[in-house]
């Protein structure tokens, strides 16, 4: 069942609803082929076929269905599924959400054309990921580290600074002891232009520009087009990380608007909607990004996946970052609360979680041999300075016993020394650790039962009495 | 049985309908299109087949032929299983990578068993016994943890053996038996297929009196599983489903394991497969991947061979038990399971119920969780096997109201509760003791007095009455502050901390704390119960909190899950006579001070 180039054009279009569009009395037409739709005034669009059946086809139209007529509207079956030309020369580039050049350079030779959709990694040919990358920011790199071939979203909301440490990781992020060929992709799904352009500059003022290559749907974009993008984006990254031996990292941004347009395509099939009109195969459209993110065994490159999505309202449990959260290797969440306190990156730690951190970096001694355990106690003496801190409100403080408030202290000393940094303070590891050991000495040492007694004996500060 | 041929009429993503399929029976597997794709057929209504596609259809057209296979959706069963890692419709994907690469590419035809491999077979029986269904003929030595039994197919009738195969190498194609009975002649080979919606016989049930010994703490002693017992254990994103089955996988004790990652992550597979070949079973120091089976059909792969590979694990894994082994499988994750269920349905235009899944979910799930048990199997000698199922569910939100979590309640009998509150502080497993559950605590109460320590019923009873207090008494804290209590009181919340700090929470990273012996469980849990004893005490005779608290050998305590050596339990009651000893001390200068004063 090769697509023989069929290219059959009709001009039976039936109905149009929301993004799709009814042609009938075709046949020979395939399921995922590749439409080009053509309006009465000539103008060209790009759809897929989405269903196909007793001579109708129902076909999803990326640029929109607005300016289309039943009357004068022509589809041309193209034969193939959609693919877009890949070369490394893509890098320094911008191009739309289509892979459109957008910045008036000619669109780049191609060395291979691929399927947007690509193919599902075989889970048997997957190398665990497990080098570890120094992104400079304590908080993860600490407590949450990123690892090559991860998937590692960053959970937000409206108005924070994600971008900005978004930009500040993609700036910063090294694997130690290692000078290889890296790259970034970014798509823009849905975003205002700003952002897009903070973006822009920032990899430009870094250097990386000449590394990375630009994605564009923008926020007055067609939605339905950001269905794509993030494929675009993914089969090039795919291409530089397994046929070039890239290490790619890929910034998605936003999910959110990727999961509307979604939305939007399954209801106007008229399907049963799933959680908030969400459909019900959002998991399994959602896994489909995000699972191709990783490593191959063989193979030189990886691709990591940084996905942005801003939960609507703050709500983690809204069915977008559940569902993420159930396919990627962990998440970083931002707190509304410790950016109204002044606190950048404000990372709530004890919601975010990297899932390679323990098997990946800890288990494999990929790091200082007290990094786990340094992490482990961080955790727990935060997570109970946050809890008696809710506790102080109701009882005050004189309700607390004297450990009690030495937990309180620890509470604000970590906010304040450990997870605040600036937008361009590069930390190493070393210094992340010495940091955290500097704040856990200002307990007692028999609160720190989560570290092996050689590690204490070797790194916590006695107080000279 | 006739091959039906009829052409492709409809497409939409997993989901074809064909016509011309009179004569096609429900569930029978059929080829789909010019590639031949794999599919089984859910629904006939006239001469109208609905097929669920197992692979990418992507490209297909209506017109392209569909032709049936005459039997339904079936596993091979024989030597060369273990150490192999499956998708949900049993292909091989070493075999697949080795042919496509990096990628699944769709339309490759793998066999699930190699067929050139030669087994050493070692006969039981002679030619002219006569035997029935299940009985053994042989034996092939699979891997050096297992030993294959070759046994009379179930659906076989009774009958005399004509030729049983010399002691030999064979393939699993070439026939080792010969079985004359009322059917006729039947030859039998070291494989054989079974279809994986349909049950394995067994002779009966047995009660479920032997706990699956999991080296976790939290399960083995607050909440059991029994051999041949069902367990789920459902939580939000991130609380730990996946590390405590894995855990299950590395570290219980029964003889074989089926890890079924059902709609999850490529490098949770991943990680299994770079692990397991390093590391060793606790009771025979072999490689764990000589006794594990995976199944992973990953997030990203076909749904509709997401929706099979929980039936494609279970018969496996009911076929080691009927060669009388103790099975494990784990499955993560059923919710995924169930999306695929629903996904197929709502393509099926199926009138939906709860939240759009259909019906059926809930028999479905019956259906599957019945299938554990520990039994008499069907065959002589006369034997016991198990299986033993352990689901995650992974409700929308962390809801446990949710269609999938309330139905898998209904049929499983222990209930490990994640919670998320508990998973952000890092209390790993991230088991909500309160909530959580077991059916199977006084079932295997008899074996933890017979092979670990007459009085664990005794020191578990006391350790969960005062976490159940703490719970309470935590309530009050949250009015009133922890200043506003008695001593006796602050007390149990300090206990309560010692014991959740350094029993309940398990690190699955820690080298040591990993895997956790019965008896160190049981040595673990009676110190921290002593504790509580000797320090009430202390109390009565005036010893005042703050030197209780204070107490250096707090740490040690806590820290002794992972300081002391899995093979230096000695250790442990070193540690119970300093802890005597200390409250002797406590005990002695308070009573000095007394005096004194
Ligand atoms: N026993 C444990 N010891 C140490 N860490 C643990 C343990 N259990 C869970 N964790 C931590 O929690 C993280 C998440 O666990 P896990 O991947 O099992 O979650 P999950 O419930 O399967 O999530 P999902 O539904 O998204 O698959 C792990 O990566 C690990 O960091
Ligand atoms: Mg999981």
């Amino acid at each position: 069942m090769t697509l023989e180039k069929s290219g059959i054009e009709y001009l039976s279009v039936q109905e149009i609803r929301g993004p799709l569009m009814i042609v009938g009395g075709v046949s020979g037409v395939a399921y995922d082929e590749l439409v080009e739709v053509e309006t009465a005034e000539g103008e060209r669009r790009l759809g897929r076929v989405i269903e196909v059946g007793e001579g109708r086809a129902v076909v999803q139209v990326f640029e929109g269905t607005q300016g289309l007529g039943i009357a004068g509207t022509k589809a041309r079956f193209l034969g193939r599924t959609m693919e877009i030309p890949v070369s490394v020369e893509m890098l320094g580039r911008v191009f739309d959400g289509l892979g459109n050049p957008l910045d008036g350079l000619p669109q780049p030779i191609a060395e291979e054309v691929l399927d947007v959709n690509g193919e599902p990694i075989n889970p048997q040919q997957r190398e665990y990921p497990s080098d570890f990358i120094q992104t400079g920011i304590s908080a993860i790199d600490g407590m949450n580290s990123l690892v090559r071939g991860q998937k590692l979203p960053i959970f937000s909301g409206a108005g924070l600074p994600h971008n900005l440490l978004a930009a500040q990781i993609a700036r910063q992020a090294t694997v130690p002891g290692k000078e290889e060929e890296f790259a970034v992709i970014f798509a823009a799904v849905g975003v205002q232009n700003d952002e897009a352009r903070y973006f822009r500059r920032s990899l430009e003022e870094s250097g990386a520009i000449k590394r990375s290559a630009l994605f564009l749907n923008l926020a007055d974009d067609p939605a339905i087009e950001r269905i794509v993008t993030p494929r675009i984006a993914l089969t090039l990254a795919e291409y530089l990380a397994y046929r070039q031996g890239y290490h790619v990292l890929v910034i998605i941004t936003d999910i959110t608007n990727y999961a509307e347009a979604l939305r939007e395509v399954s209801a106007a099939r008229e399907e049963v909607p799933g959680r908030k009109g969400y459909p019900g195969y959002m998991y399994t459209d959602l896994a489909s990004l995000y699972e191709r993110a990783g490593r191959i065994t063989g193979l030189k490159g990886s691709l990591t996946q940084m996905p942005i999505l801003s939960m609507p309202s703050d709500d983690i449990t809204h069915p977008i970052p559940d569902l993420t959260g159930y396919i990627t290797e962990g998440q970083i969440v931002l707190s509304r609360d410790l950016y109204r306190k002044g606190i950048y990156p404000p990372i709530n730690v004890l919601m975010s979680l990297s899932r390679l951190m323990g098997p990946g970096i800890i288990s494999q001694k990929k790091t200082r041999p007290d990094h786990g355990d340094v992490s482990n106690q961080l955790y727990a003496a935060y997570a109970r300075a946050v809890q008696l801190r809710s506790l102080a409100e109701i009882v005050g403080k004189s309700g607390l016993s004297e450990t009690d408030l030495k937990y309180l202290e620890f509470g604000d000393l970590f906010e304040q020394k450990f997870l605040r940094q600036g937008y361009s303070e590069n930390r190493t590891l070393d210094q992340t650790i010495e940091i955290a050991w500097d704040i856990l000495s200002s307990l007692p040492e028999v609160e720190l039962t989560k570290i092996k007694e050689e590690h204490i004996r070797k790194h916590y500060r006695k107080r000279t009495a | 049985m006739r091959t039906v041929r009829g052409k492709i009429i409809w497409v939409a993503g997993p989901a074809v309908k064909a016509d011309g399929m009179m004569g096609a029976k429900m569930y029978e597997t059929v080829f789909v299109g010019e590639e031949k794709l794999i599919g089984e057929i859910i629904k006939l209504t006239g001469d109208v087949a609905f097929i669920q596609v197992y692979e990418n259809t992507s490209g297909l057209r209506p017109g392209e032929p569909v032709e049936s296979t005459g039997s339904p959706l079936s596993v091979t069963l024989g030597p060369g299983m273990l150490g192999s890692i499956y998708d949900g419709v049993q292909r091989p994907l070493d075999v697949i990578g080795k042919v496509a690469g990096g990628f699944i590419k769709r339309g490759i035809k793998a066999e699930p068993l190699q067929k050139d491999k030669k087994w050493k077979f070692i006969p039981l029986v002679k030619a002219g016994d006569e035997v029935g269904p299940g009985d053994f003929l042989g034996e092939v030595a699979e891997t050096p943890l297992v030993v294959s039994k070759i046994m009379v197919p179930p659906d076989s009738k009774p009958g005399k053996l004509t030729y049983v195969a010399p002691e030999g190498e064979y393939t699993i194609e070439e026939t080792i038996a010969e079985l004359e009975s009322r059917d006729g002649k039947r030859s039998i080979q070291l494989a054989h297929k079974w279809p994986v919606r349909r049950a394995r016989p067994f002779q009966r049930r047995l009660d479920p009196e032997v706990p699956t010994i999991t080296g976790q703490r939290v399960l083995d002693t607050l909440f059991p599983i029994s051999k041949g017992g069902t367990a789920c254990i459902p939580g939000a994103f991130g609380t730990g489903k996946t590390v405590t089955l894995h855990q299950l996988a590395k570290w219980s004790d029964t003889k074989v394991i089926f890890h079924v990652g059902c709609g999850e992550r490529g490098n949770e597979e991943s990680e299994v497969l770079t692990e397991f070949p390093h590391l060793k079973d606790p009771a025979t120091g072999r490689p764990l991947m000589e006794r594990t089976v995976l199944i992973a059909n990953t997030s990203n792969m076909p749904v509709a061979a997401r929706e099979a590979s929980i039936y494609t694990g279970v018969t496996m894994a009911e076929y080691f038990r009927d060669m009388g082994y103790d099975v494990l499988l784990v499955a993560d994750s059923t919710s995924r399971w169930a999306e695929a269920l629903r996904e197929i349905s709502g393509r099926l235009e199926e009138m939906p119920a709860e939240e759009g899944y259909p019906s059926y979910l809930a028999s479905r799930l019956a259906e599957f969780y019945e299938r554990a048990g520990r039994v008499v199997t069907v065959g002589r000698p006369e034997r016991i096997g198990s299986v033993t199922l352990v689901g995650a569910v992974s409700p929308p939100g962390g809801d446990f109201t949710e269609p999938v979590t309330t139905h898998t309640m209904r049929f499983i009998r222990t209930f490990w509760a994640l919670d998320a509150s508990l998973a952000y502080t890092r209390h790993y497993p991230a088991i909500n003791w309160i909530t959580s559950y077991s059916a199977y605590v006084d079932t295997v109460r008899k074996w933890w007095a017979e092979n670990v320590a007459l009085d664990w019923f005794e020191q578990r009873y006391q350790a969960y009455r005062l976490l159940q207090r703490e719970a309470e008494l935590l309530e009050l804290v949250r009015l009133l502050g922890p200043e506003a209590l008695p001593d006796e009181e602050k007390l149990i919340i300090d206990v309560s901390r010692m014991i959740r700090e350094g029993f309940l929470q398990q690190n699955a990273y820690d080298e040591i704390d990993a895997y956790c012996p019965p008896l160190k469980q049981y040595k673990l849990l009676k110190l921290f119960v002593k504790f509580h004893t000797l320090a009430e005490e202390a109390l009565k005779k005036g010893v005042p909190l703050k030197a209780i608290r204070t107490m250096p050998l707090i740490s040690k305590l806590i820290r002794a899950k992972y300081e002391i050596p899995n093979n230096r339990l000695e250790l442990l009651d070193d540690l119970e006579k300093r802890l005597e000893e200390s409250f002797e001390k406590l005990v002695l200068g308070e009573k000095l001070e007394v005096e004194a004063r």
